[in-house]
């Protein structure tokens, strides 16, 4: 792995002097290390332990060995959740990242010059505050707005006239996920433009300043200066929000508990019922144990994809 | 509205070559609108939060309130004793966010600066602190907090997302440092700077807008968490305010006012959090700025 990277820069220190160094980082790893030991790591050994077992919560877990795994396989519920997880990592990760990048874009470089950077602050507040709604109210409030009968949304259509589309927005299977999809790019939009905020203060001006003085219109700059520039971030929000993605089950318990029909189930939620719902904790276990595994081998793929990028570019 | 009033006249010159063409107003309007859109939920909690339920009931939950009437906020106040649980909370996301960010700094200065090998299998590692969905943690966390007597203490929910949060503080610091400047680093190190004085005079320092971030995210997120809080915090006297809020709204004890009155109180801490943070969020500009 460490072959693979070019050495930064050609008149290199010492080779003594730098693998002590190396040796001398172990100890800034060691606090995070031994608490990640002691409050995940041995956690997780025992729901890998738990689910071999058939177990309600309480009294003694009875042994079933692979049971669990091999009902989980032709679980058909489980599987078919799967399908709308998709829809829910394009909401929740890919349409928030762009927008975010537009948006961090234009309030740094376009209302942050010409209208004074506080003005960019209150507006990335107001996009922001969804994020601070904890994830009860969010069900409260969009329940409200998409009420078949005297919703917000429906109100609206009938006032311009579109009576036709007013609409069971969460109770009908068709548009249960679509409706769920606009909750969650409403929820998560202010987290990766808070994050590529921060990142594009890095960005040396001059960069900038010097496009612009060739004459690089606005979209150019974009493309070529900023999105680059804020890679790093680019890749650690796509991550962040699929994994966010793959394990959401408050926003669903909220919104339609998975409903109507299983139209919004999502494999995290069937765990959390199976958890605490019908306390099949055993097969909880083994839910979470594979959606875990998913999740892993996902983020080691982009983990790779993203040194790699980023590693040759130095 | 503070917005645009005060302006540093340094900004001046530079402003006025900057023209305010007709584009530029397009896009402020478009950015609006978006901005309304974004807060039109938030509108329709105050607005029931400040109505009685009387009126709630004759006019529906999005008409204006026709005056304020804040006994559903004082109802709200007094049945949880909102002040105790609001203390809770800040206790508990107030030290997760501090601790949070410095492991996640030390974790990232090992794996981003340091390259200690075998990063990228320890930063997986790590990442599973988030990756485990929480519901698979919790019967397994709810028997070793027991055994070490830390069960219903403020304690445990802080060591808990202390681990849990600084999984994301890791990832981010590590990536935003791995193309940190190395000649930055090899010049300190010529002046004869230990590993630690790098990381606190150096680093530091540099990323500083990211560490505000991850501040500003770590106390928000243990804010509204809900799961581990509720069934970590079970004595009264120990609960936060998400899980007062969770579960008054469980035992549908509340009339629609109540639960916006009770969401408005909820949300408010957090806002202006985020809002004195704000400042934070910004400043690193020019403190930040490598060149």
């Amino acid at each position: 792995m460490a072959g693979r990277r070019p050495p930064p820069t050609p008149p290199k220190p010492p080779r003594t002097g730098r693998s002590r160094d190396r040796a001398a980082y172990w100890l800034y790893l060691l606090p995070g290390l031994l608490l990640f030991v002691g409050v995940i790591g041995v956690p997780f050994i025992m729901n890998i332990g738990i689910s071999f077992t058939e177990w309600p919560g309480i009294g003694t877990p009875k042994w079933t060995g692979l049971d669990n795994y091999k009902a989980l396989f032709s679980d058909g519920e489980f599987w078919a959740s799967f399908r709308n997880n998709v829809a829910l990592i394009i909401a929740m990760a890919i349409i928030p990242t762009c927008i975010g990048l537009v948006l961090a874009a234009a309030l740094t470089d376009f209302i942050g010059k010409k209208f004074g950077p506080r003005t960019a602050s209150v507006l990335r507040a107001c996009i922001y505050l969804p994020q601070l709604l904890p994830v009860v109210l969010v069900g409260i409030v969009w329940s409200w707005l998409l009420a078949p009968d005297n919703g917000a949304v429906n109100e609206m259509f009938k006032a311009v006239g579109l009576d036709s589309l007013a609409h069971d927005w969460l109770g009908d299977p068709k548009t249960a996920i679509w409706s769920v999809m606009v909750v969650m790019v409403w929820i998560q939009i202010g987290f990766p433009l808070v994050i590529f905020m921060s990142g594009l203060q890095r960005v040396d001006p001059s960069l900038y300043e010097a496009a612009e003085i060739d004459g690089a219109s606005w979209w150019r700059r974009f493309w070529h200066l900023t999105i680059p520039q804020i890679r790093p971030e680019t890749y650690v929000c796509l991550l962040w929000c699929t994994i966010a993605s793959l394990k959401v089950f408050g926003h669903i318990y909220v919104l339609t508990k998975g409903g109507p029909g299983g139209a919004t189930n999502v494999p995290a939620y069937y765990s959390f019922q199976n958890f605490f719902d019908k306390t099949e904790v055993g097969y909880g276990s083994a839910i979470a144990t594979i959606l875990t595994l998913i999740i892993v081998a996902l983020t080691v793929v982009f983990l790779r994809v993203q040194s790699k990028d980023l590693g040759e570019e130095q | 509205m503070t917005a645009t009033s005060v302006e540093p006249p340094i900004k001046a010159p530079i402003r006025a070559r900057r023209r305010r063409d007709p584009s530029s107003y397009v896009v402020l309007a478009a950015l609006i609108v978006l901005v309304l859109v974004m807060l039109i939920p938030f509108v329709i909690v105050v607005f029931n939060a400040l109505k009685t339920p009387e009126e709630y009931s004759t006019n529906g939950p999005l008409a204006v309130p026709d005056g304020i009437h804040l006994q559903g906020l004082k109802d709200f106040w007094e049945r949880v004793a909102f002040g105790e649980k609001l203390l809770n909370s800040v206790i508990i996301s107030g030290s997760v966010a501090a601790f949070a960010v410095i492991l996640s700094v030390l974790n990232a200065y090992a794996l981003g600066i340091g390259r200690i090998t075998g990063r990228l299998w320890i930063l997986v590692l790590l990442l599973m602190a988030n990756t485990l969905p929480q519901e698979a943690l919790v019967y397994p966390l709810y028997y070793l907090s027991k055994q070490v007597g830390l069960y219903d203490t403020r304690l445990s929910v802080i060591i808990i997302f202390t681990v849990i949060q600084s999984a994301f503080g890791t990832y981010l610091l590590s990536s935003v440092l791995g193309s940190f400047p190395r000649a930055l680093l090899e010049a300190a190190r010529m002046d004869g700077a230990s590993t630690w004085q790098v990381l606190w005079r150096i680093v530091v320092p540099v990323t500083r807008p990211t560490v505000a971030v991850l501040l500003v995210f770590f106390f928000i997120w243990t804010w509204n968490e809900f799961l581990i809080p509720l069934v970590f915090l079970t004595s009264n006297e120990n609960q936060t305010v998400s899980v007062a809020l969770g579960v008054l709204q469980g035992q549908r004890l509340m009339d629609a006012t109540m639960s916006s009155a009770s969401a408005l109180l909820g949300i408010i801490p957090t806002v202006i959090f985020f809002l004195i943070f704000q400042r934070t969020l910004t400043r690193g500009l020019t403190a930040g700025a490598i060149k």
